[in-house]
């Protein structure tokens, strides 16, 4: 039986892939336990690996001296994670369309459309250097 | 060091069946050893008809799709070709999200890719 109490997590990590894995295990425990569905789970382990990685890779540039803080929620049914890395930010509308027929031949740039397809909201910070998702259980 | 080998390759013909070993194609230095021994098939080994075995892979991110859309480029520029097949319904809304079913060939079972050739 799902809880409907707040169950939040924060954690901090070094720029690493490998622990962000971690957080994303974590992550994954957690909505199992809450009764998420595989198709849910699919889409918000691809969008927590974008979001780890963006923050990881593009954000702190893998510096060994920056970290990023990752927090997450499950309210109602409701899954909130935040990532904040300590990078310079970007603007979401700098990103090119990904699906634009110039870009489809492009190696990089997928990870946010991703994410905003599987999730069902998600929201940058002014900066760029913080991300909120949310996604609800699928009924 | 040699890395670990994450494709198996099999030769039917001319042509050249890879197929992931991972389920998740997700950490980023996998996706980089895969992306290499990818390439390594087109401009090591000279191979030029890839079918690509999605039949393992459980999840992949848009890094391991960069790699996909490398092999695909390269493969063109070559005269090569690459088809895509075996690929779960999950995996398949990833490149129709993407759009990058348009110019990636994508076939049902293995039988069609190869066929597809």
């Amino acid at each position: 039986m799902p809880m409907s109490s707040a169950t939040s997590f924060e954690v901090t990590i070094p720029s690493d892939t490998t622990e962000g894995l971690r957080v994303q295990a974590r992550i994954l425990d957690l909505i199992a336990l809450h009764g998420f569905s595989e198709r849910d789970t699919f889409g918000i382990r691809l969008s927590l690996e974008e979001a780890i990685v963006n923050a990881i890779k593009h954000g702190n540039k893998y510096e060994d001296a920056k970290v990023v803080r990752i927090a997450w929620r499950i309210h109602d049914g409701e899954l909130y994670v935040e990532i904040e890395d300590q990078g310079a930010g970007f603007d979401p509308a700098d990103v090119p369309d990904p699906t634009a027929p110039e870009n489809l031949d492009r190696p990089s740039g997928r990870g946010l459309m991703l994410m905003r397809n599987f999730m069902d909201g998600i929201m940058y910070s002014e900066k760029g250097n913080f991300v909120a998702m949310r996604k609800k259980r699928s009924s | 060091m040699a890395s670990q080998r994450r494709i198996d390759i099999e030769d039917l013909g001319d042509v050249t069946v890879a197929r992931f070993v991972d389920k998740k194609i997700l950490d980023e230095n996998n996706i980089q050893i895969i992306g290499n021994q990818l390439m390594d098939l087109v401009d090591v080994d000279g191979r030029r008809k890839i079918v690509l075995d999605f039949g393992n892979v459980e999840y992949l991110s848009s890094a391991a799709l960069g790699n996909i859309v490398k092999l695909n480029t390269r493969l063109k520029s070559v005269g090569g070709k690459l088809v895509l097949c075996s690929i779960r319904p999950e995996i398949h809304e990833i490149f129709k999200i993407t759009q990058l079913h348009k110019v990636i060939n994508i076939q049902g079972t293995q039988d069609e890719a190869v066929a597809g050739m």
